[in-house]
């Protein structure tokens, strides 16, 4: 599939790389530093992973690398230089010209970077009439050739299409092929995989390798996910409030990281090949503006010294190639990546039945979305329902926890029959099975605060009101680790991970049996991943709540559930214990499955 | 990716759309031109229907009029009258247009399409035409007749606007989060998606308050309004317009008020609305 032999023959050229030398950026007006100090070289034909949680930098230094910074900030020192020319200081009718043509960036979302309303084939020969490449005769057969080249079909069938009649997967490929026709000597590309299946995923990845090796062109990968990068990247430079953490080989940060920083990023990740208890990072990433004196991670390090606060430490070079921007750096002893490692959740233990769905059988209109599943939930366990997009695992879920009410078969409660809506449903069983949603930018009215918003359920299903109910209120924020001074901000106000964990506790504050939990990591930081899952393990084990999961990570399914269900269109192909489907997987989809999701052990 | 970085204290809408020069100057004016209307009575020179002087005579800042009342002093009586009804029937417009539209909204499917479908029956009619007919039926239009009327022919137009701004909000989560809490659906609409709305909701008034002024103007114009011997803009266009050629001021005046009054609010709606898009 990503076989992409050179058809057109391309030699493999000799460029000159880039060299980032003092990069910053400022807010304009305030003079408050986004990014400083940031110095990296880009080799020719090399991949280096830019890694950062949220308000990090990272997209900033990849944007500046084509001289642009967002409205409302600017690039006020340092130097890009490309091939000895300073990308920074040049005309921006050079800029202009370089953008695309020298430096090619890959954004995000492509879907919002190809025009919907023109073709795909004349959209491609439209970027050559553009930049002046070939002659109009050769410009269709150059755009087959760069489709063949990043694996997709280049019959007239193909090219006529619009972008939205191509999948997720396809039209970042396009994207690919355009940013490659140019023949650029820099890419950019900034999480160019973010949403999409692990297969996809998997796919656009080895595409995006094999044409910088094969064209020479050295490429900075910006992503917050660091699985990712150990697969695709040769060098990784970690970003933290605006600077480099600590940059070196890829082998060498994931088995020797040296900064208390990567380690914590390392230990908040779940790996697919063991279970691990997974551990957030306290605090948050300081905004500009607003980061500590000294080390900017001091409020936030393990490690922490006096020192730490007072003196800013340098980038040091501990080893060839390998700089840190620690005090503490060899003080601090060695990092085991088995560090963390629990045993798997037992699969022959004593289980209690609290949710048993059989034959479920779900219809969006006309349309059979999911085929009879049926699994079930015991007491205290956690059970994963892993598939890609379109598997139907959400609308399971939705349909268990009573939103989506168009659907067949029997979900039972302690051996209840549910009705298909939550509505029709007692208070009582509304009250003990609570929902969590995806995305907390969403599922939090923005005009409440939270206070309000967590002290509902008790008052809705009569727990406790007044006094009594802000007490609660309070004792829960502590639990989802949120101070109380926040009890009367706006949801509005609150950083992705806090939302999630007001939603969490607006969950707890019912006091359920059973929380379905969709996707409720995936548009969170690993760091902030890692603390919500070992919120929900405490909780597990504390109060015996039962969930299901949502996911699409099956390295986080190892992590967190005791069994799993894969699903590939609407249906079960594969369930069990997770050591058992993980392990010795049975179906050739759940190795798939495995074989593409990106690991780091 | 959304940053995480602690986001300031949103500025309350009011306070972000007072950054607006467009919104700030409409509400300047308009407060100014309000307080007019309610406290201008108070310093006027002459009673609402005291005869000053000669018909059509320079009399005064304004001169007199076409029975010889003082301009001025009918300018600054004939105010409250329109902004009173305008005002009230906005407000009337706004309270059944919401409700229309947000119902609609909430309830979807059949629902949905009955609500809108007699909405837009309603839509047809020319909203001064409906006033016109009623109007000419009764003998003498109470105040509030007319209120209800404009009220009346807003909340078609209202409803659709915000049938529209509350299909952006029931499909989100927190409003499902509400409905699988088991929420009462009063309640859902009056916490949950109301709320949300406030922005464009403001903006849509604002818009609706220019039109009132102007229908009620227009009413006046055409002899329609509640007291014909009272001063009121409109009807002083009306009454002086025969003497347009030699005492203008009799009209023009009313007429700058009207305009100034309506740009003013138009101005101030616009603000809203983009201050309401740049928020959330």
């Amino acid at each position: 599939m990503t076989a992409t032999t050179s058809a057109t023959g391309h030699v493999v050229r000799r460029t000159g790389g880039l060299v980032i030398e003092d990069l910053g950026v400022s807010l304009t007006g305030d003079d408050v530093d986004v990014v400083d100090g940031i110095d990296l070289v880009l080799r020719p034909g090399e991949v280096v992973g830019l890694v950062g949680e949220s308000g990090s930098g990272k997209t900033t230094v990849g944007t500046s690398l084509l001289g642009y910074s967002r409205a409302g900030a600017h690039i006020s020192a340092g130097r890009v230089l490309l091939e000895d020319r300073d990308v920074l200081t040049m005309h921006w009718r050079e800029v202009r010209k370089l953008r695309g043509e020298e430096i090619a960036y890959v954004p995000q979302d492509p879907a919002s970077a190809l025009n919907p309303s023109i073709r795909i084939g004349r959209q491609i020969v439209e970027l050559q009439q553009l930049r002046g490449i070939g002659t109009a005769g050769s410009r269709l057969q150059a755009a087959r050739d760069g489709l063949a080249e990043v694996g997709l079909p280049n019959d007239d069938e193909f090219l006529r299409r619009y972008a939205h009649q191509l999948s997720g997967g396809q039209v970042q490929r396009v994207a690919l092929a355009m940013a490659f026709l140019p023949k650029p000597k820099v890419l950019v590309l900034d999480e160019p995989t973010t949403g999409l299946d692990v297969t996809t995923q998997k796919m656009v990845l080895d595409t995006m390798a094999g044409l910088c090796r094969a064209h020479g062109v050295s490429a900075l990968y910006v992503t917050h996910d660091l699985a990712v990068v150990a697969n695709i990247a040769d060098r990784v430079a970690v970003m933290y409030a605006g600077q480099i953490a600590e940059l070196g080989p890829r082998d060498t940060i994931f088995q020797n990281p040296s900064h208390p920083y990567t380690r914590a990023l390392l230990d908040s990740i779940p790996h697919l090949s063991q279970a691990r208890a997974l551990k957030g990072i306290p605090g948050r990433t300081p905004s500009p503006g607003r980061r500590p004196d000294g080390c900017r991670f001091n409020d936030r390090c393990g490690f922490v010294v006096d020192r730490c606060r007072t003196e800013v430490p340098e980038l040091r070079t501990i080893a060839p190639d390998h700089d840190v921007r620690c005090h503490r750096v060899g003080e601090i002893g060695t990092w085991d990546i088995n560090l963390g490692t629990v045993p798997d959740a037992d699969p022959d233990r004593a289980r209690d039945v609290i949710l048993s769905v059989e034959g479920l059988t779900v219809f969006y209109g006309r349309k059979q979305v999911v085929h009879d599943v049926s699994f079930d939930l015991a007491k205290g366990e956690v059970v994963a329902l892993v598939g890609e997009s379109g598997s139907g695992k959400t609308t399971i879920s939705r349909s268990v926890g009573g939103l989506h009410k168009d659907w067949t078969g029997t979900v039972a409660f302690e051996g209840r029959t549910l009705a298909t809506s939550a509505r029709k449903r007692t208070a009582e069983d509304r009250r003990r099975m609570q929902y969590i949603f995806q995305n907390p930018y969403l599922s939090l009215n923005p005009r409440l605060t939270i206070e309000q918003i967590i002290r509902r359920p008790m008052e809705l299903f009569g727990l406790a009101r007044g006094k009594e109910a802000t007490d609660r209120v309070v004792e829960l924020m502590g639990q989802v680790a949120l101070g109380s001074q926040m009890l009367h901000y706006q949801a509005s106000r609150l950083s992705g991970g806090e939302r999630q964990r007001v939603a969490i506790a607006r969950a707890l504050a019912a006091q359920p049996d059973v929380m379905i939990c969709d996707e409720i990591t995936s548009a969170l930081d690993v760091s902030v991943q890692g603390s919500i899952v070992e919120l929900l393990e405490g909780l597990r084990q504390e109060r015996g709540i039962s969930m299901l999961f949502v996911t699409h990570n099956l390295a986080l399914v190892r992590s967190i559930a005791a069994s799993v269900q894969i699903l590939q269109d609407g249906q079960v192909v594969e369930a069990g214990p997770v050591v058992t489907v993980m392990e010795t997987p049975r179906e050739e989809y759940t190795r798939k499955l495995l074989s593409n999701s990106p690991r780091i052990d | 990716m959304t940053d995480t970085q602690a986001a300031p204290a949103p500025a309350s809408f009011f306070r972000r759309a007072l950054q607006q020069k467009r919104f700030a100057f409409g509400f300047g004016v308009t407060l100014l031109i309000v307080l007019f209307a309610i406290l201008a009575p108070f310093f006027a020179p002459y009673t609402e229907e005291e005869t000053a002087g000669p018909p059509y005579a320079p009399d005064g800042l304004f001169g007199t009029d076409y029975i010889g009342q003082d301009v001025l002093s009918r300018l600054m009586h004939g105010g409250q009258g329109v902004l009173l009804i305008s005002v009230l029937a906005t407000l009337l417009g706004m309270v059944l247009g919401v409700l229309i539209g947000v119902v609609a909204a909430y309830a979807g499917g059949w629902w949905d399409e009955v609500i809108m479908r007699l909405n837009d029956v309603l839509l047809a009619f020319p909203q001064i035409l409906l006033a016109l007919v009623v109007l000419t039926a009764l003998q003498n239009p109470a105040s509030w007749v007319i209120v209800v009327l404009i009220g009346v022919s807003h909340a078609p137009r209202v409803a659709r606007v915000s049938r529209g701004v509350a299909l952006g909000i029931v499909s989100r989560d927190f409003v499902v989060a509400a409905e699988a809490l088991g929420e009462k659906r009063s309640r859902v609409i009056v916490a949950e998606v109301l709320p949300n709305m406030i922005g464009p909701l403001l903006a849509e008034a604002g818009l609706r308050l220019t039109y009132s002024i102007g229908v009620v103007a227009a009413l006046g114009f055409l002899g329609f309004a509640a007291d014909p011997g009272a001063a009121n803009w409109g009807q002083m266009m009306n009454e002086n317009r025969l003497g347009l050629q030699t005492q203008p001021w009799a009209v023009v005046a009313p007429v700058l008020m009207i305009a100034i009054f309506t740009i003013a609010t138009n101005l101030m709606a616009d603000g809203l609305a983009q201050a309401s898009q740049k928020g959330d």
